[in-house]
């Protein structure tokens, strides 16, 4: 059997490790490595069962996406259409996303542990849509939120939790690791605080290249207390550098509450032992975020330096996967949850008049529908391949 | 043509000089490298050369500094990071383990952190045991890091120059008693090979393996026993990781003797991964002697000069160890 390139030609691969290609039967071809490039085009190396013979082909992969998060034409997202749009699919898309891998954890169908950022997806969606794609991120152990709101696929996100070839990781990473180099995330980080120098180190890298990228570090309350946090802020600081330091304070490192473990008032206000501005803002409000987000972004663009946000918010859900919510009460969290951040945005578009309760519905029937293609595809998909692991770890040179 | 001779120091300079001549990227930074010169005067001039963005003094900061090299590496640029002392390299772990190590791997494959880390290691300053620590061993353990020592002026700046080639993390640790040795190192920029062990001298009766400053250590003990009729083979693996093993199977199976030399302490040291590794292939049944470690005591670095020589391998030591394994002791 001849394998061609059918560069452009969708195909799905329906079964594991069962590639069906236009010309390739069901069972003819064995897929032995994908690899996922920057495009949706993928190389599938397949290995032809009846003639032993191996080929590659470029295929074309279903991906789910997003529209993208895009600043508003107005002073907030909700008050443009085209922005408030997509800011409701990213909030939806987090949503959906975890909700989905929480149901697949509980089912036992996917593996090792994760942590969910549902109730914050306020945050990201907000920052990120000050953001150009050209803009990078570093985020958290709690980072399907960031990872979606930059524009990852998610599918390929998916994969990952799947533990799939074709997850962004090739499986080496799992929910605490995911980076996409196309749209500027440097990475979660399963070491708190640890992407907060690198977030720094970025931004030195766009200063001293001339370029006008900006860099946002996401991280916890948790991670205010490490001294990574304020050795990066310092260093920030002293240099004038194109980042925005965004603290996600959920009251809660893993189970230690924030009135515990600060003697300051508000995270912010440690930004003035550096010498930079600190803005606390309401977190569950995506404009509210949006609007101190875009002013620290544009102060970071312009050479003026980083800025430390703080954004109140609250995970409905426990730290991980062990969490039995021991030191949280059930009234705490009830009032949170009338906090809801995807709910009073969707709300405030309907009562606002920017979108109708019927386009709301469009919209989250769209993301429920990429959420199940993507976990679909993404079942599909070849197991990572153990075959690699040991001419991975360094980067051959060129 | 008479070999151009400097040192140790300047050869390291000279080389981050034509790295950063060759390539806009690459940039240095750390503790008083700028108008102070360095700790041990490393960086000299560099900064009059190069201007204060590419040799960027930083505050004290090194998981900070750290972290920076690794975000800059991530995003086109190829920083070096000079970490005043090894030991400091402790307030930085996270950054070198957890995230330069693992990025590339963990993280799929496409993002890589082309940083070298440079760092003076070893004793014999008198500057007691927060500051005389030989650490490669850490580093080596570490899947993700490339670790190099280099052990004479000539590999100063021939493992830089190729650490900076290399789009991995490379960990350079420099001897600080070997900065003001002098040695021929051309003009030119070369490289030498990372993962290539070099066979320094070639002798019958015994195999010596020896890293840093127990290179040249071995060499001249070697000179000592050569005119008492015992032959060294001295072999300087110069990358730790990746390790080049075959010179020195090849060496062991020729002279049945082995023995290795490391100033870190003996327990868990590097020198038995060598023994290991030997043992694992045919080479060990050419064996006529059991295997010699001569290691550093399994202590802190001491102050008092008589205390800090008599815990890592000095010239006598070696050259007494060798015949106690040319005895069959």
């Amino acid at each position: 059997m001849v394998f061609t390139h059918s560069a452009g030609r969708e195909i799905s691969i329906r079964r594991r490790n069962t590639l069906e290609a236009y010309g390739l039967g069901e069972e003819s071809a064995f897929c032995t490595n994908v690899h996922l490039s920057a495009s949706q085009f993928t190389l599938v190396h397949c290995h032809n069962w009846s003639t032993s013979a191996q080929s590659s082909t470029f295929v074309k992969v279903k991906m789910a996406t997003i529209t993208p998060l895009t600043a508003p034409n107005a002073d907030s997202v909700s008050k443009d259409k085209e922005a408030a749009t997509a800011a409701l699919e990213s909030l939806l898309a987090i949503r959906f996303f975890e909700e989905a891998v929480d149901g697949l954890f509980a089912r036992g169908m996917m593996h090792g542990t994760m942590h969910l950022s549902i109730g914050q997806e306020a945050v990201a969606t907000g920052v990120c849509a000050a953001l150009r794609k050209s803009d990078f991120i570093t985020s958290t152990h709690r980072g399907h939120s960031h990872c979606i709101a930059k524009g990852a696929d998610l599918t390929r996100m998916m994969a990952e939790l799947l533990a799939k070839q074709t997850g962004y990781c090739r499986g080496r990473g799992g929910s605490m690791h995911i980076a996409d180099v196309e749209t500027g995330n440097l990475g979660a980080n399963g070491i708190v605080a640890g992407g907060i120098p690198i977030a720094a180190g970025a931004a030195l890298s766009q200063k001293l290249q001339g370029k006008d990228s900006v860099v946002v570090s996401f991280f916890g309350d948790g991670a205010t207390n490490e001294g990574a946090f304020h050795e990066a802020l310092n260093l920030a600081a002293v240099w004038d550098l194109p980042v925005v330091f965004v603290c996600e304070n959920n009251k809660y490192g893993m189970s230690f509450s924030t009135a515990k473990s600060m003697k300051v008032e508000k995270i912010s206000d440690r930004a003035a032992a550096y010498g930079m501005p600190g803005v606390t803002v309401d977190g569950n409000d995506v404009d509210a975020v949006y609007a101190v987000a875009q002013e620290a972004v544009d102060r970071a663009r312009s050479g003026g330096g980083p800025t430390l946000i703080e954004c109140l918010t609250y995970r409905h859900k426990g730290h991980s996967k062990s969490d039995k919510n021991l030191y949280r009460t059930k009234e705490e969290i009830e009032f949170w949850k009338t906090k809801d951040p995807v709910g009073i945005f969707e709300t405030k578009l309907v009562d606002q008049g920017v979108l109708t309760q019927a386009e709301v519905d469009q919209v989250t029937d769209k993301i429920r529908g990429e959420i199940r293609n993507a976990i679909q595809e993404a079942s599909a998909a070849p197991d990572s391949d153990p075959a690699e692991l040991l001419s991975s770890v360094f980067r051959q040179a060129n | 043509m008479s070999e151009r001779i400097i040192t140790y120091a300047e050869a390291v300079r000279e080389a981050i000089g034509q790295a950063m001549e060759a390539d806009p990227s690459v940039f240095m930074l750390g503790e008083d490298i700028g108008v102070y010169g360095g700790a041990f005067g490393v960086s000299g001039d560099l900064i009059h050369r190069f201007g204060e963005d590419r040799v960027r003094d930083t505050p004290i900061s090194e998981l900070g500094i750290v972290g920076a090299a690794v975000g800059a590496a991530l995003t086109g640029m190829k920083p070096i990071v000079e970490i005043q002392f090894s030991d400091f390299t402790a307030q930085a772990m996270d950054q070198i383990v957890n995230q330069a190590a693992k990025i590339h791997f963990m993280l799929g494959g496409e993002l890589a952190v082309p940083m070298v880390l440079r760092a003076p290691l070893g004793s014999g300053t008198g500057a007691a045991a927060q500051h005389s620590q030989s650490l490669e061993a850490w580093f080596a353990h570490v899947p993700g890091l490339k670790v190099v020592m280099p052990s004479s002026p000539y590999e100063a700046k021939g493992l830089l120059l190729a650490a900076l080639d290399d789009p991995n993390p490379v960990i350079v640790l420099e001897h600080k008693l070997l900065y003001k040795t002098s040695g021929h190192v051309p003009e030119e920029a070369y490289r030498s090979e990372i993962g290539k062990s070099k066979v320094l001298r070639e002798g019958n009766d015994l195999t010596v393996v020896a890293t840093g400053v127990m290179v040249s250590r071995t060499l001249e003990a070697a000179s000592q026993l050569s005119t008492e009729g015992i032959e060294l083979t001295v072999i300087d693996p110069r990358s730790l990781t990746p390790l080049d093993m075959d010179p020195i199977n090849a060496s062991v199976a020729q002279t049945g003797r082995l023995m290795l030399v490391q100033e870190a302490p003996k327990h868990v040291g590097f020198m038995a991964e060598i023994a290991a590794c030997v043992s694992e292939g045919p080479a060990i049944y050419s064996l006529t002697e059991p295997v010699k470690r001569l290691a550093g005591l399994d202590v802190p670095i001491p102050y008092a000069p008589q205390l800090e020589k008599s815990v890592v391998p000095q010239l006598d030591d070696i050259v007494s160890a060798a015949r106690e394994v040319m005895r069959g002791v």
